[in-house]
């Protein structure tokens, strides 16, 4: 009861503040909305969603609207801003009380206590595994799961109708066979881009992270040993040859591969709407293996989270909980808005062979880790892979070098 | 505007002589003197009030009360200034006194404030809101229990839940278990009725949201078989608590092992074998926060090399763009050259675009494989203007000294106009050459004026982080540095790695170094005007 003060306070000042500024016309109104509000509408609810999903989840809202009579009223926010400002703005009472956002971020928000633990009960079985392991962080669930995303191996089949490549030597081969300006595109920068290269790193059987049994993450790294060294020492060579160019940034590779300069690109979803706009024929499979072992891609999930100081904790359960992981919710989110939905019987409904592919090639992937030091992780990670794309440093010692940097950031953190 | 029209009735009621018609109409009371001056300035003040007491009234609402103190006094100063007739000094300094507080004063302040804080990730908030996370966070649901399709009821204000296990209702309370509840109506799989009890409806539930989700019903006698709760009001689960707060002794206590955590001076609850909970909460850590930079080992080695160059680069920004700015501005002040404002707006025009944009379009035109250098202007050159780590600072100079000298210029095409024409006339009778002339006139007149903006040009580079962040990044990276910094980091750049981009935001951290860093460039500053005074000398 105690936030109810506040609550309270603030109609109070802001229908006094009104009634000063419209004049005495508008008082009628203001005591004839108290008896139809038990009636109908119960609450209005904040919700951040970002620029790409906002138009998908409108209609989406609208019918939860039209069942419940809660109000939702969604912000557009920038997606890298939503997380950082949910941190930020929680604690001061002004936060949202939900928020749509990549799943990578639930960590450094468990540890700043902004979010507040759901009971998905049943529910959690109408989820893939790797869904709610992506919702989960330290045994407990957080989250709803919206959408699943991952990258994998996109071809243009303009240029190359099949691919026998076992491993990824033999992909390169085939694609340098094909004549283009660049063989297989993987996205760089100055900072490189481990994300892009997981899948090849994951095939040495160099994880970013331990994984305890029940799958999720642990602090301890397991980039280092033989498997890292033989990782480093093939980004190297790809280095080497100009595979792997730091040149080639995320805007130059999607330009080249429309262009039809290369005949593969490791790339995700976002990035095929446009090739297929461009009147492209493509297809999409999984990543061969560089090193012998599976090649796993990172599983991004989007999720629903609610605030841990909502004032609406029901009203938000209600949204989160009870609409947003039904199978009617998320089968409306896909025909507007065309992600894999994480409920697992929209995607099995899912008729489109371009996300089928991806679907397939993140079957076997691996959730971003979400804890709090990942940030850290992701600089170090990339500085390095960097500098041994350029061949400005030795791969294997830079590596192990970095392996003992981030052990110890992510000890200190 | 209020500021003129406030001082038209300027005549004291006491001033002697006859008084004209006019001013004894006007004889300075607003009871009396309606002119339209006053009516505008009573609309104005009068916007200001509204503005100020929605804001008062805002702040109530979220109980802030440092800014409603703030806002009342803001209003009663304003108020009494703008209708007191011995307060005109202040009007004309009050819009700029209130900025200057919240602006300035209160940003430095607060700035201060953090940097004696461990404010950051981990330490969001206060302790009342860690308490109450790491209750939730450490509240789980009991293994293999059921749901429990759950009815919310009330009577005479309490609340209650109504549950159908094993198809049977049980009504309980905060205070009393579940107990079976034969006469209640169940329809489905759920109760909808209960004589005694009223059933609350959703419209109801959420009017009663916090409440409800803090209710915990004692699953039975035993306090050890848990406690049920719901989180939208229609589905309960059984939950146990497996640390227990405890506001007598401030405490937790994990139920499991028994292990009790008590609150740190960091900040947190620590167990006596150290183990930390989550979330902490935020403390003053004294002067911690200064101490950092020289006691953590992982600072120090990059720390002096970006000193180094953060000097280099601030110095060498200003002595490039001044070099280049004074030679332009005085090649277009000779009248022999036509066309001069041509040249001369021509010439302005990298000022007049924002630095980050321009930072951006360089970085494109940089790059090593596809920029416009590379490939055009020399012919499909491979050279690594951003990403060799000497090279990159070349870069970095060569576009601070696009970017910096149109200011320059401007500056010093204004001081060589002032500059008296006939002290050089008399300078080239006595047979001074166009060099002399320039090194004992022309210079030491122009540096009057322009050292002054020069030492500003030093303080604005030193911490030049949009240039830096826009196009290299700090890059390229040191090897093998136990922090992420690069050759081309300043310190204030390195202050927002470290601080922000190192896996968790340190606020207090943050905070106290960027006051070291105003900390130097205000001792340079300083020193720097003090001699520049001695210029003035001539």
């Amino acid at each position: 009861m105690r936030r109810s003060i506040p609550v309270v306070a603030a109609t109070l000042g802001l229908a006094l503040t009104l009634t000063a500024c419209s004049g005495s016309g508008d008082t009628g109104d203001d005591t004839s909305a108290a008896p139809t509000e038990s009636a109908g509408a119960t609450g209005t609810l904040t919700m951040w969603v970002d620029d790409t999903r906002i138009n998908e989840m409108e209609p989406v809202v609208a019918t939860f609207t039209e069942s419940t009579g809660i109000d939702v009223e969604l912000v557009q926010k920038a997606s890298g801003d939503i997380g950082k400002d949910f941190v930020a703005q929680v604690p001061t009472g002004e936060g949202p009380d939900v928020i749509i956002s990549a799943h990578d971020g639930l960590g450094e928000w468990v540890n700043n206590g902004v979010v507040a633990p759901l009971e998905l009960g049943d529910k959690a079985g109408d989820f893939s595994e790797s869904a709610i392991a992506g919702v989960t962080y330290d045994g407990k669930v957080y989250g709803t799961p919206i959408s699943i995303e991952n990258i994998a191996l996109v071809r243009n089949n303009a240029l190359l109708t099949d691919t026998p490549a076992a491993t990824f030597d033999e992909l390169v081969a085939q694609a340098k066979s094909a004549g283009t300006p660049f063989s297989v595109l993987v996205q760089q920068g100055p900072d490189s881009d481990p994300y892009h290269l997981y899948p090849l790193q994951t095939s040495f059987g160099a994880p970013v992270f331990e994984q305890s049994a029940d799958g999720s993450y642990t602090d301890t790294l397991s980039m280092g040993g033989p498997a890292g060294d033989a990782f480093a020492a093939y980004l190297a060579k790809l280095g080497a040859e100009g595979v792997l160019d730091l040149a080639v940034d995320g805007e130059k590779a999607k330009q080249a591969f429309l262009d039809g300069q290369a005949p593969y690109m490791i790339t995700g979803p976002w990035n095929t709407s446009a090739f297929e706009e461009a009147g492209m024929d493509i297809a999409v499979l999984p990543v061969p293996s560089a090193g012998g072992q599976p090649a796993q891609p990172f599983v991004g999930v989007q999720g629903a989270f609610v605030s841990a100081k909502s004032e609406n904790p029901v009203l938000a359960n209600e949204l989160v909980v009870n609409f947003l992981s039904t199978e009617a919710a998320q089968d409306a989110l896909y025909a507007e808005g065309g992600r894999m939905p994480a409920n697992s019987a929209s995607a099995a409904k899912v008729d489109n062979g371009i996300l089928k592919g991806f679907g397939e090639a993140g079957a076997t992937g691996a959730p971003m880790p979400a804890i709090p030091a990942m940030s850290s992780v992701w600089a170090f990670w990339g500085a390095t892979e960097a500098q041994i794309i350029s061949g400005q440093a030795e791969p294997v010692s830079t590596w192990n070098t970095m392996v003992a940097n981030v052990q110890d950031a992510v000890d200190k953190v | 505007m209020t500021d003129q029209q406030t001082l038209e009735p300027p005549a004291p009621p006491e001033a002697p002589g006859p008084r004209s018609p006019r001013r004894s109409r006007g004889d300075g009371s607003h009871a009396r003197n309606f002119s339209a001056g006053f009516v505008v300035k009573l609309i104005l003040v009068a916007l200001v009030d509204a503005l100020g007491v929605y804001g008062i009234l805002a702040a109530l609402a979220v109980q802030s009360w440092g800014i409603l103190a703030f806002l009342v006094l803001a209003l009663v100063a304003v108020n009494w200034i703008y209708f007191s007739k011995r307060a005109v000094p202040g009007k004309y300094l009050i819009p700029g006194l209130l900025f200057l507080l919240v602006y300035q004063l209160f940003v430095m302040a607060y700035t201060g404030y953090v940097a004696f804080t461990n404010y950051g990730d981990g330490h969001n908030s206060t302790k009342a809101d860690a308490v109450e996370a790491i209750s939730i966070q450490n509240e789980t649901r009991v293994e293999g229990s059921p749901t429990l399709p759950l009815t919310v009821v009330q009577r005479d204000g309490e609340l209650g839940f109504a549950v159908v296990q094993d198809g049977d209702a049980e009504v309980g309370t905060a205070e009393e278990p579940f107990t079976a509840a034969d006469d209640a109506t169940v329809e489905g799989e759920r109760v909808t009725a209960v004589p005694g009890w009223e059933v609350l409806g959703f419209a109801q539930i959420a009017e009663q949201q916090a409440a409800i989700t803090e209710l915990r019903v004692p699953f039975s006698d035993d306090p050890s078989e848990g406690s049920v709760r719901t989180q939208d009001g229609s589905t309960g689960y059984v939950y146990q608590s497996t640390l227990v707060y405890d506001e007598a002794t401030d405490t937790f206590t994990d139920s499991a092992t028994g292990e009790t955590y008590t609150p740190s001076e960091s900040g947190n609850f620590v167990s006596e074998d150290g183990d930390v909970l989550t979330p902490g909460w935020r403390v003053g850590v004294g002067l911690d926060n200064f101490t950092r930079v020289f006691t953590d080992s992982r600072l120090a080695g990059p720390f002096a090399q970006i000193t180094v160059w953060t000097f280099a680069f601030a110095f060498l920004s200003v002595l490039t763009t001044f070099a280049v700015g004074l030679f332009l501005a005085i090649v277009f002040n000779d009248p022999r050259i036509r066309g001069r404002k041509v040249y001369r707006s021509l010439l302005i025009l990298p000022y007049a675009f924002p630095g980050f944009l321009s930072a951006l379009v360089w970085k494109g035109m940089l790059n090593e494989r596809f920029g416009f250098v590379n490939e055009v202007l020399l012919g499909g050159a491979d050279i690594g203007w951003l990403t060799s780590p000497w090279l990159a600072k070349l870069s970095i100079l060569m576009v601070n000294l696009w970017l910096g000298f149109p200011y320059m210029f401007i500056v010093c095409t204004g001081a060589l106009q002032a500059i008296p024409a006939d002290t050089i006339e008399a300078a080239k009778i006595d047979g001074a050459g166009a060099w002399r002339i320039f090194r004992s006139m022309t210079l030491p007149l122009l540096m009057i004026s322009v050292a002054p903006l020069l030492i500003a040009s030093f303080a604005f580079n030193f911490n030049n982080f949009t240039l830096i962040y826009m196009l290299t990044g700090g890059g390229p990276n040191f090897v093998g540095t136990p922090v992420v910094v690069g050759h081309t980091d300043l310190l204030i750049s390195m202050v927002y790695s470290v601080a922000f981009e190192s896996g968790n935001k340190q606020y207090g951290l943050a905070s106290a170094l960027s006051i070291l860093i105003f900390i130097v460039v205000g001792a340079i500053s300083y020193v720097g005007f003090r001699r520049t005074r001695k210029l003035e000398e001539i």
